[in-house]
């Protein structure tokens, strides 16, 4: 019951920090928004990195690194700290200027101005909706997913399970059930969001990445103790048939493969969340320690992860069929360190890295539904401030339920996980767009309306290639592969080519525009 | 000026992440890096020192400027 006890702990901590939070709040929508524009470079840099970090940071990187061995940091550790802080500098201080004198609250809103055009909004709106949705749904199911073994054979009377047809007992019995776990989460992120507003999730975050950041480098420095030693943990892997591949990239990916992935990260300068996080900076100097610290936060989070999923190769050796590489880190923790207390804190930790990007996504959605759309409709001094906040928590409200329904609904798809890495494709495919309408003076409107739909093309058409198509006998399995390329290389080429191609054909923007919007 | 040097910098440095020559190399530093990946790590290291750089002598005092001395909300 120990581990349960720390995970309850955790949980509980999080909704004192919403009831805190509440107490800062200013009960003006843009506190409840953009924290009033207050945020420092501490908090922020805290905000962004946990936003950014995923379960998939923790789970998914030690399960990819026992895949495809050392590659993976490569692939997208270390190309995620040049570029996204390339992106935080390049094109974030440049929108937060934006939002600062214009007092913008979402991308929907920017575009809308700079573009001179109310319906580039209504076009944008869905397609943001959309592409956040199974990223939230993504972060749901992993939480009901990883509270289940987590909490397996602590309530066998509340939460039986049939055994298996050989007889033995199913290992998940007594485990907390993805429904009621996913149900959970979904519950407390919804009371700190709600009360706190942005507030909230900025706390909330900071709170959450330094567990999760501690948590990994523990698991890391107690599964090498059991294994020997680092040397010792790394040799065993060379000895081993099945590992001694993964401490090199032959075989384990392609050069294009590797050198493709450096596309994925753009994304992260169309996420509308981190839009909304990079309005909360006090200043554009508060963007400083982000820029500095983030490839370093990276790396700290990202190392142990690879590294305990290469000695997971030489420890454990090939999985039987049906076991996923997503258990290989509890199956570490679990069968080498043995301790309740660890398995409680990285589960604490799995925990805080899905529920720190939630929140940002559930408060973002709820901002540009208010400010995009409802204000645009009816107009902004219709409302009072509170009327604003109460309009935005009820859209929340919405969200988190229907996203609850939806991961019910999905938890047993095969594809679910495979949804949040096309997410990031969909947001990269549009990153052209940003960064022309900061750099680009030339370009225009139907610029803009041709990167949004080649890209809502290209990136239909491969989904429908990797995610719907029915597929051969066999195939499947690998991640999907365009002349060797990752498929957001190409969606990105045929949006940067659309952009310019027809931005040139078309009539210059007016001198007004870009008198406004260049400095 | 400088942003041109950092453009120039920052895709010299792209550049170098694309680290073939140690394609199949399983070479172990203190017995327990691949170099694979321990050059990838001092790339991350060196990625938060020339971001540092840049922030030091390219930063974009201007839009800052911009943003300070806008109509506001």
């Amino acid at each position: 019951m120990t581990t349960f006890y720390i995970l309850v702990g955790y949980l509980s901590l999080l909704i004192g920090l919403g009831v805190v939070s509440n107490r800062f709040f200013k009960g003006t929508s843009a506190d409840f928004f953009v924290v009033s524009r207050s945020v420092g470079s501490f908090l922020l840099l805290m905000s962004i990195f946990g936003t950014t970090m995923t379960g998939f940071a923790i789970v998914g990187s030690t399960a990819k690194s026992y895949t495809n061995g050392i590659g993976v940091y490569g692939l997208m550790a270390s190309w995620s700290g040049l570029l996204h802080s390339a992106v935080f500098f390049a094109v974030g201080i440049k929108l937060w200027a934006a939002g600062k004198r214009y007092g913008y609250l979402t991308q929907c809103e920017y575009f809308r101005d700079r573009f001179e055009s109310d319906r580039l909004g209504y076009v944008l709106f869905p397609i943001l909706v959309l592409l956040v949705i199974p990223y939230l749904l993504v972060g749901v199911i992993a939480a009901g997913k990883f509270i289940q073994p987590t909490t397996a054979g602590l309530f066998p009377d509340v939460f039986p399970m049939p055994n298996l047809p050989n007889g033995n007992p199913h290992p998940l019995n007594g485990g907390i059930p993805p429904a009621v776990g996913g149900g959970v989460v979904c519950l407390i992120v919804l009371f700190y969001v709600f009360f706190g507003g942005l507030r909230g999730a900025v706390w909330a975050n900071t709170f959450q990445t330094i567990v999760f950041m501690g948590t990994g480098v523990i698991a890391f420095f107690m599964i090498s103790k059991n294994l020997g030693g680092l040397k010792e943990a790394t040799e065993a892997v060379a000895a081993s048939e099945f590992g001694s591949a993964r401490l090199g990239r032959e075989d384990m990916m392609g050069k294009l493969q590797f050198l493709s992935y450096c596309f994925v990260p753009l994304s992260v300068g169309m996420f509308p969340h981190l839009f909304q996080h990079w309005l909360t900076a006090k200043s554009a100097k508060s963007f400083k320690l982000t820029v500095v610290a983030f490839p370093i936060f990276i790396m700290i989070v990202w190392l142990p992860c690879v590294l305990i999923g290469i000695w997971a190769a030489g420890y454990l050796g090939p999985l039987d069929p049906g076991q996923s590489p997503n258990s290989v880190l509890g199956r570490m923790v679990g069968q080498l360190v043995q301790s309740p207390v660890l398995t409680g804190l990285v589960g604490a930790g799995v925990l805080a890295a899905i529920m720190s990007s939630l929140d940002s996504q559930f408060m973002c959605l709820g901002t540009m539904f208010t400010t995009d759309i409802v204000m645009k409709k009816y107009g902004a001094d219709r409302f009072t401030d509170g009327q604003k906040i109460w309009i935005a928590r009820g859209f929340i409200l919405f969200i988190v339920g229907a996203t609850y329904l939806l991961a019910l609904a999905l938890q047993d798809s095969a594809h679910v996980f495979d949804l949040g890495v096309w997410c990031f494709s969909g947001f990269a495919g549009l990153f052209p767009l940003v960064f022309a309408s900061v750099y680009w003076k030339r370009v225009t409107l139907a610029g803009a309306y041709a990167c949004i739909i080649s890209t809502a093309i290209s990136w239909g058409y491969l989904f429908y290639r990797d995610i719907l198509a029915v597929k051969p006998e066999g195939a499947g399995g690998d991640e999907m592969l365009v002349f060797g390329m990752m498929p957001v290389a190409i969606i990105i080429a045929i949006s940067t080519v659309s952009l310019v191609v027809v931005s040139l054909l078309t009539k210059k923007p007016s001198e007004a525009i870009i008198r406004k919007f260049f400095v | 000026m400088k942003s041109k040097i950092v453009v120039v910098l920052f895709f010299i440095f792209a550049i170098l992440h694309h680290d073939v020559w140690n394609w199949d190399n399983k070479t172990l530093w203190f017995g327990f890096l691949p170099v694979g990946l321990g050059y990838h790590v001092i790339y991350s290291l060196v990625a938060g020192l020339f971001w540092y750089l840049v922030s030091r002598f390219a930063w974009p005092h201007a839009t800052e400027a911009w943003a300070e001395n806008g109509p506001g909300e």
